[in-house]
């Protein structure tokens, strides 16, 4: 049994330990927030944040995560309170197909993590590793800046 | 509101008790026929609804099969298309909550199910709106009106001065009776009218308004969206091996090994179709490794060189349908141009590969798909698996954006063909990122000749235009069109490829330029030998054909020493042409885009998409590093009409989203192959675009037009955004360039520096 802890949850999971998390999260734990799309670490549609920072759980073992803080999409909010990155997103309708926003959302929560106002340059920069096929890259730029307002008019609620 | 994932685990028993028990269809009382036209005062612009009835109430006229009403006034309204991504959902379910007068929420949608819904055929070629859209304007604005009249009927009054409004029928003095209360106790069907009383546009409450996505709140919250998130009772996993190239052959395999891993449930070695079924997902994935290893292939070379792709192509024999040969006058030409431009393979790209869930359980097949079309499908299915078509069913459940036939239907056929040797059980199919990449139907190469004179007028006088390629649907259509039947030992034939008709129009989609020519000839040279395995793409030979006949009307606007959109709008007649080419001159600043400075390019493009669907035209401005041939995106204007425009934030998000694929398209993406095998098997082998190429600005103007037909807008702007690109380009740099991508190489080599 390996231990992970996720979204504040520590959980036993039965993968084997070679098993890359991204299929531990979605198999073991029935969480649909980070998603298959290559396997490989080229898309970002599993994109999950490991202490805090985005990591491709497509290729990340089980193994290497015991013990360390894993953050999903479900981590960030619920459809009841969803947060400030996933209620810009819904605000601005910024999906067409949907697949890759989740790992979007989570990478953009890193980023406003460490940088609560961005610049566009900044947010393209920083979301460059995820590919988005439907073509609404616009808009998922304009929700991370949306977000980034709506952090600030809520964070003084967050303490 | 978001949507809830099919259960796996529903029988049919179940779905009948629950779904058909209360569920009461209508009954129309001849007395209360709606034969007559409503009074004139009262009749939208929208037409009247001529024989054969519209949209697909052509193909299914029965009302009960688009809407039924249960005895406690829940509306769930049925269509045979699919969410893709599009929004469609929200789309028609505003349409029929604005004729029915319901709130938006109180209208529940069932899509694509062979037990469930009408056959709309495919989710394809931008006709959700015009086909289903129109059926539901319809069928809900007649079932308003019998709804009506029942109460008319059980008050004894008439029924002007009635209305429909959130589920009750009310009368003038305060009176009202329940939907629910209406239907109970009617037990017939009735055949569609052939008028309809639709409501006047400009009472519209729903209808024109961005209502936001049911869909999105759910695919953004984790909530089960997609076909990926399904996890029925005992379901099992598993994964195909497909062969190295498309012409290996099986040598010998030892399965024995694999058979013993752990978690490892069946092998199945068909024929060239190879599959392993394990109880855990990673487990799957170890074992379709393992049976790759195990496998031993000859082979050998059956493609052309990439390098000579359209050289191979003309050279095949091919069949000439001429589109159009109209002879008018011409004055004395002054100029004649010629031109040759091409369009290599390109794939659509799934973000997420396609997966399928299929159980075989008392003779019945079940099959959860996120294909285009299930009753196609189980056509496919139950061929490919000798059952009859009543005891297979399809139903459609989101998956990743499909853009056209992907690897969708071929994910569906694997699943149901492994399990129908695991009875009871059901199976779940994920294909691999290298499997969606090699072995996915690509979009068609395409070759484009168009040659034309001017006269001393500067207008077009004669315009010839040639396109060479393959058919651009190989959808099912029969078990030989999956790749499992193509693979099993017991082999399907490919069927023959067809063309599609005019006015739709396959690779000659778009052949006809909307201009004002007196002499035009336009020849679909019909390909059917397939070098590689190809089918529909987002547009078909749309976004090639108008990226070809847009970049020639710049170089004709340039022989003619004319500006490109003026040049454009003295060829185009069409009213409502002229104005989104106009709209989207004047929002992008067209003008004042001529002097924009050194390495900065600005270019236009515009079609109506199949010449029977959404206006769109684009202009961009980019700018050109002559050192290494980069492109810098700086801003897309469009501006498009749809016609009546349900969703105008959807439109924008499917125009604009189009925008940037057919930059990803126009740019970069050629699927690369060796005369063996298919080459582009990751993102870093098939480059789309990335963030750091991403436009700064990308604005849609929607013009809306009150009460007129829906015209489908989802794959309207990717052909004038490619012809809006490679005008740019040679705005910027003086360089023409014909050939797809219009990649760095290629401009740098085309630029000579």
């Amino acid at each position: 049994m390996v231990k992970l802890n996720i979204n504040g949850q520590i959980h036993d999971v039965a993968s084997e330990p070679d098993t890359p998390l991204l299929y531990a999260l979605r198999e073991d734990l029935a969480l649909n927030g980070a998603k298959y799309g290559c396997g490989v670490g080229q898309c970002g549609a599993c994109t999950v944040l490991l202490d805090g920072k985005p990591v491709f759980s497509c290729l990340v073992p089980i193994s290497v995560v015991d013990g360390r803080a894993v953050t999903t999409l479900e981590g960030l909010g619920s459809a009841d309170k969803p947060s400030p990155v996933q209620r810009a997103f819904i605000e601005l309708q910024a999906a067409q197909c949907g697949y890759c926003i989740p790992g979007m959302m989570v990478r953009a929560e890193a980023l406003l993590q460490r940088l609560p106002s961005p610049t566009t340059a900044e947010i393209r920069a920083h979301l460059q590793p995820n590919l988005c096929r439907c073509g609404t890259h616009m808009r998922i730029v304009a929700a991370v800046q949306r977000a980034a307002e709506l952090s600030k008019s809520t964070a003084p609620q967050k303490i | 509101m978001s949507q809830k994932l099919p259960d796996a685990n529903l029988t049919r028993r179940a779905l009948l008790t629950t779904g058909g028990a209360l569920v009461v269809s209508f009954s129309l009382l001849p007395s209360l026929g709606l034969a007559q036209a409503p009074p004139a005062d009262t009749v939208s612009p929208q037409p009247s609804p001529p024989q054969p009835l519209p949209g697909s109430l052509k193909t299914s006229p029965m009302l009960d099969a688009w809407l039924r009403i249960g005895a406690d006034g829940s509306v769930t309204l049925f269509t045979g298309k699919s969410e893709l991504g599009q929004g469609i959902r929200t789309a028609l379910t505003q349409i029929a909550a604005e004729q029915l007068g319901l709130a938006f929420a109180a209208v529940k949608l069932i899509t694509s199910d062979t037990q469930q819904t009408p056959n709309e055929g495919y989710t394809s070629g931008s006709q959700s709106m015009s086909d289903s859209g129109t059926a539901i304007m319809h069928a809900t604005a007649q079932a308003r009106e019998i709804l009506i009249n029942l109460a008319a009927e059980k008050w004894g009054t008439a029924a002007d001065g009635l209305q429909a409004k959130d589920g009750s029928v009310a009368a003038p003095d305060g009176r009202k009776l329940g939907f629910g209360e209406l239907v109970a106790g009617q037990t017939l069907s009735v055949r569609a009218g052939s008028t309809s009383k639709l409501k006047m546009p400009q009472t519209f409450a729903i209808v024109g308004k961005s209502v936001p996505r049911v869909d999105i709140p759910g695919k953004l919250t984790a909530a089960p969206s997609f076909i990926q998130d399904m996890r029925p009772a005992g379901m099992l996993h598993a994964r195909v091996v497909r062969p190295p190239s498309p012409a290996a052959k099986l040598l010998r395999i030892a399965t024995s090994a694999v058979e013993t891993l752990p978690g490892v449930k069946k092998v199945i070695v068909d024929g060239r179709f190879l599959a392993v079924v394990a109880d855990r997902e990673f487990r799957a994935i170890k074992a379709m490794e393992a049976l790759a290893a195990a496998a031993e292939w000859s082979e050998s070379p059956s493609l052309p060189k990439q390098s000579e792709i359209f050289d191979v192509l003309k050279s095949l024999p091919n069949k000439v349908y001429t589109i159009r040969d109209d002879k008018g006058p011409a004055g004395a030409v002054t100029k004649s141009l010629e031109a040759a431009y091409s369009r290599p393979y390109q794939m659509h790209a799934s973000i997420g590969p396609s997966c399928a869930l299929a159980q075989f359980s008392d003779g019945q097949m079940t099959v959860w798909s996120h294909a285009q079309g299930m009753f196609p499908l189980r056509q496919a299915i139950a061929e490919l698996l000798t059952l009859p078509e009543d005891k297979v069913r399809c139903i459609h459940v989101e998956g990743s954006g499909c853009y056209g036939h992907n690897g969708a239907d071929d994910a569906a056929a694997d699943a149901a063909l492994i399990a129908i040797g695991v009875p009871g059980v059901p199976i779940r199919l994920q294909w691999m990122r290298e499997q969606e990449h090699a072995w996915e139907p690509y979009g068609p190469a395409m070759a484009m000749r168009v040659k034309a004179d001017l006269d001393g007028d500067g207008r077009i006088a004669t315009w010839d235009y040639s396109v060479w390629t393959n058919t651009h649907s190989t959808r099912p259509g029969g078990a030989g069109s999956t790749l499992a039947g193509q693979l099993k030992a017991q082999a399907f034939a490919i069927p023959a490829p067809q063309i599609i008709p005019q006015p739709a129009g396959g690779g000659d989609r778009n052949i006809i330029p909307l201009y004002k020519i007196p002499n035009v000839h336009l020849d679909h040279n019909f390909i059917p030998e397939m070098p590689l395995r190809v089918s529909a793409l987002r547009g078909l030979g749309a976004y090639a054909n108008v990226f070809a006949i847009e970049s020639f009307m710049d170089e004709l606007a340039v022989a003619a020493n004319a500006d490109p959109v003026a040049f454009r709008l003295k060829h185009l007649e069409d009213p409502r042409a002229r104005d989104v080419v106009s709209l989207a001159a004047e929002k992008f600043g067209w003008q004042a885009a001529a002097k924009l400075g050194p390495g900065r390019g600005h270019g236009f493009g515009f079609a109506k998409y199949k010449n029977i669907a959404a206006y769109c035209a684009v202009a961009i401005e980019l700018e050109v590093e002559r050192e290494t041939g980069h492109i810098r995106l700086l801003r897309a204007v469009a501006a498009s009409d749809s016609g009546q425009a349900v969703n105008p934030d959807g439109i924008r998000n499917q125009i604009g989203g189009g925008i940037v694929q057919s930059a990803s398209w126009t740019l970069h993406e050629a699927v690369a192959f060796d005369t063996t095998r298919i080459l582009s098997r990751d993102w870093s082998s098939y480059p789309i675009l990335h963030f750091a190429e991403l436009f700064e600005t990308v604005d849609v103007h929607v013009i809306d037009r009150p009460g007129m037909p829906f015209l489908g807008t989802g794959e309207a702007s990717q052909g004038p955004t490619g012809a809006a690109i490679a005008n740019a380009i040679c705005s910027a740099t003086g360089v023409r360039i014909r050939d797809l991508p219009l990649n760095a190489a290629r401009i740098k080599q085309a630029i000579g520096v």
